[in-house]
């Protein structure tokens, strides 16, 4: 995916002048090192310095500019919070914050490199847009539209590298702010974002071979979220289930709880989040995940 | 262009003294409203306002001014009122609930080129309006107002290297070292913080230290630079400047004088230009 992202901003870049990357010493993957080379001035390493990374994306974003600043998802966003708060939401700046290897992705990596708690921090900022693509795929739209777009910051949280193609097939194109069904069905419904959609597409493989009637959702906007959409979900289906990759607070699981009580849903609705706590595990990305309770065994045997 | 830079230092001195009095009057709608912190870089915003930025006849510019030390900005405020950019009710409504200007400056105002107030965020913004007018080719020169205090954070620092490296030789960056912070002198928490102007000049700056308070010192310095990197005028200030009873007591960081307070700061003033 990170690949994909870097590709695709590239494309982007070429066509459009004003748009920089900034970046807190991260190494140039894929396309990202091409556009070094052919657009240096727009290639801005300001080194180990985050809170600069930020503040100066803010700045070139006040003289019409339409910066991306990419680093690690923690450091893009954990390290400056109060220049992502002030300076892009306060502002309201169309600066596009990308958070690459979100939650336990850097799975060897321990916790100083986890960001589980990204999608409750981003999303209480007001302004903040949150985009969280799934696949390779859903990462070019997505990229895409933060290069376009003009209505403020956006933080876009993408993988790092290996993941697989979900979106091949979906049976909706993306479009921001709306949930899309990669599959339909009226029983099943399975609510994720991100790269842990994996899980959801193995979950949903299963119970389709039992006989099972699944929809797959990617909420790939997660905030502004498409409240409509859930609330629809939430009623077309006699079972929801929610798998993400964040701790349990601010994250997809508590607003979709949130709607079905809103709207007195009476689905069956579990949700699998990452647990509040720091785990000291390594291993693989399912490794770290499984240390939090998440894997398709343990969903099987939940619902 | 340049129709208003007429720029003079004895004009320059009646003008800083109309301005202080302004944020007197103002002053007295309000409980607080930073005014040391505004009367020690008052010589500096004015002449950046006055001669070194390039304005049109509607007071329309280029170049960008941005306060990083956010709490001074009265002074910022009462030059916008007198360029035409704020209006006198815009003044008359600080802090009110109907008015739109409060205690640090807020981006979207006319004249305001960012949101400050927290510190250590101004100089980052700086550096990046500045990058942005150099690589696109706009010709923008940026000045920038820091506190000395404003120098701990570590944000300032990582904007001081990358500056310099980058070679961004349209910002203008002044410090209003005037010694004194929320909790005491500055040169007592941090004596390490001086000498201050080798640091920048280690750093890869153009730096020159001047009196704060005299504004022809401070034009000057800005134009004598070398013009191939970005230059650090560290400008020796007085907190409370021009008022006998403000200047270096700390309490006079926020405060509003009381209306006696007031009528004495007045005829201090009204005696200066005598």
């Amino acid at each position: 995916m990170r690949n994909t992202f870097s590709q695709t901003l590239y494309e982007c870049a070429k066509a459009d002048p004003r748009i920089y990357i900034v970046v807190a010493d991260i190494s140039p993957a894929g396309s990202m090192a091409k556009f070094q080379t052919e657009y240096p001035e727009r290639f801005i390493n300001v080194g180990v310095a985050e809170q600069l990374m930020i503040g100066m994306a803010a700045g070139l974003a006040l003289k019409g500019c339409r910066p991306f600043a990419y680093t690690i998802a923690t450091f893009s966003l954990y390290r400056p919070f109060e220049m992502v708060r002030n300076d892009l939401g306060y502002q309201n700046l169309p600066v596009t914050v990308v958070g690459m290897g979100a939650g336990v992705i850097y799975s060897t990596l321990g916790g100083t490199h986890h960001s589980m708690e990204d999608i409750a921090i981003a999303g209480s900022i007001p302004n903040m847009q949150i985009l969280a693509p799934c696949d390779p795929l859903e990462a070019i739209d997505a990229t895409r539209h933060c290069a376009t777009q003009d209505k403020g910051p956006i933080y876009l949280r993408i993988g790092k590298a290996g993941e697989p193609r979900l979106t091949e097939n979906a049976l909706e194109p993306f479009v921001f702010g709306k949930l899309r069904y990669l599959r339909k069905g009226n029983e099943v419904c399975i609510l994720s974002y991100g790269v842990i959609m994996k899980k959801a597409i193995e979950l949903a493989d299963i119970l389709q071979a039992k006989g099972q009637s699944v929809s797959v959702i990617s909420c790939h906007t997660m905030k502004p979220l498409d409240r409509v959409g859930i609330e629809t979900a939430l009623r077309g289906h006699k079972k929801v289930i929610v798998i993400e990759e964040h701790v349990p607070q601010g994250g997809l699981a508590p607003q979709t709880k949130q709607i079905a009580w809103d709207i007195q849903a009476k689905c069956e609705l579990y949700t699998f989040s990452l647990k509040d706590e720091f785990i000291h595990n390594y291993g693989s990305h399912d490794d770290l995940l499984a240390a939090h309770g998440i894997s398709v065994p343990k969903i099987l045997s939940a619902i | 262009m340049n129709e208003i830079n007429n720029f003079d230092p004895g004009i320059a001195k009646v003008r800083c003294n109309k301005f202080r009095k302004r944020i007197l009057e103002v002053s007295q709608q309000v409980q607080a409203l930073h005014i040391g912190s505004a009367y020690s870089c008052t010589e500096i915003v004015d002449a950046i306002y006055f001669e070194l930025m390039r304005h049109d006849y509607k007071g329309q510019s280029q170049d960008t001014f941005l306060m990083s030390k956010g709490h001074g900005c009265m002074i910022q405020y009462v030059i916008l009122e007198e360029l035409g950019l704020l209006s006198k009710q815009d003044l008359d409504l600080y802090c009110k609930p109907e008015g739109r200007l409060g205690c640090h400056p807020d981006y979207g105002n006319p004249g305001v080129a960012a949101s400050t107030g927290a510190l250590g965020h101004g100089l980052s913004m700086a550096l990046g309006i500045a990058y942005a007018e150099k690589t696109r080719g706009t010709d923008g020169v940026v000045y920038c107002v820091i506190s000395d205090g404003e120098v701990q954070e570590g944000s300032t620092w990582e904007a001081t290297m990358m500056a310099s490296s980058l070679a961004v030789s349209n910002l203008v960056v002044f410090m209003d070292n005037n010694d004194f912070q929320s909790l005491g002198r500055t040169s007592v928490t941090h004596p390490s913080f001086y000498p201050v102007v080798e640091k920048y000049l280690a750093f890869g700056w153009d730096a020159v230290q001047v009196d704060g308070h005299n504004s022809k010192a401070i034009c000057e310095a800005v134009k004598a630079r070398k013009g191939d990197r970005p230059l650090m005028v560290v400008c020796k200030t007085t907190k409370g400047r021009g008022i006998s009873y403000m200047e270096n007591v700390p309490i006079w960081h926020y405060r509003s004088p009381s209306p006696t307070e007031f009528q004495q700061a007045l005829q201090e003033l009204q005696a200066e230009l005598q």
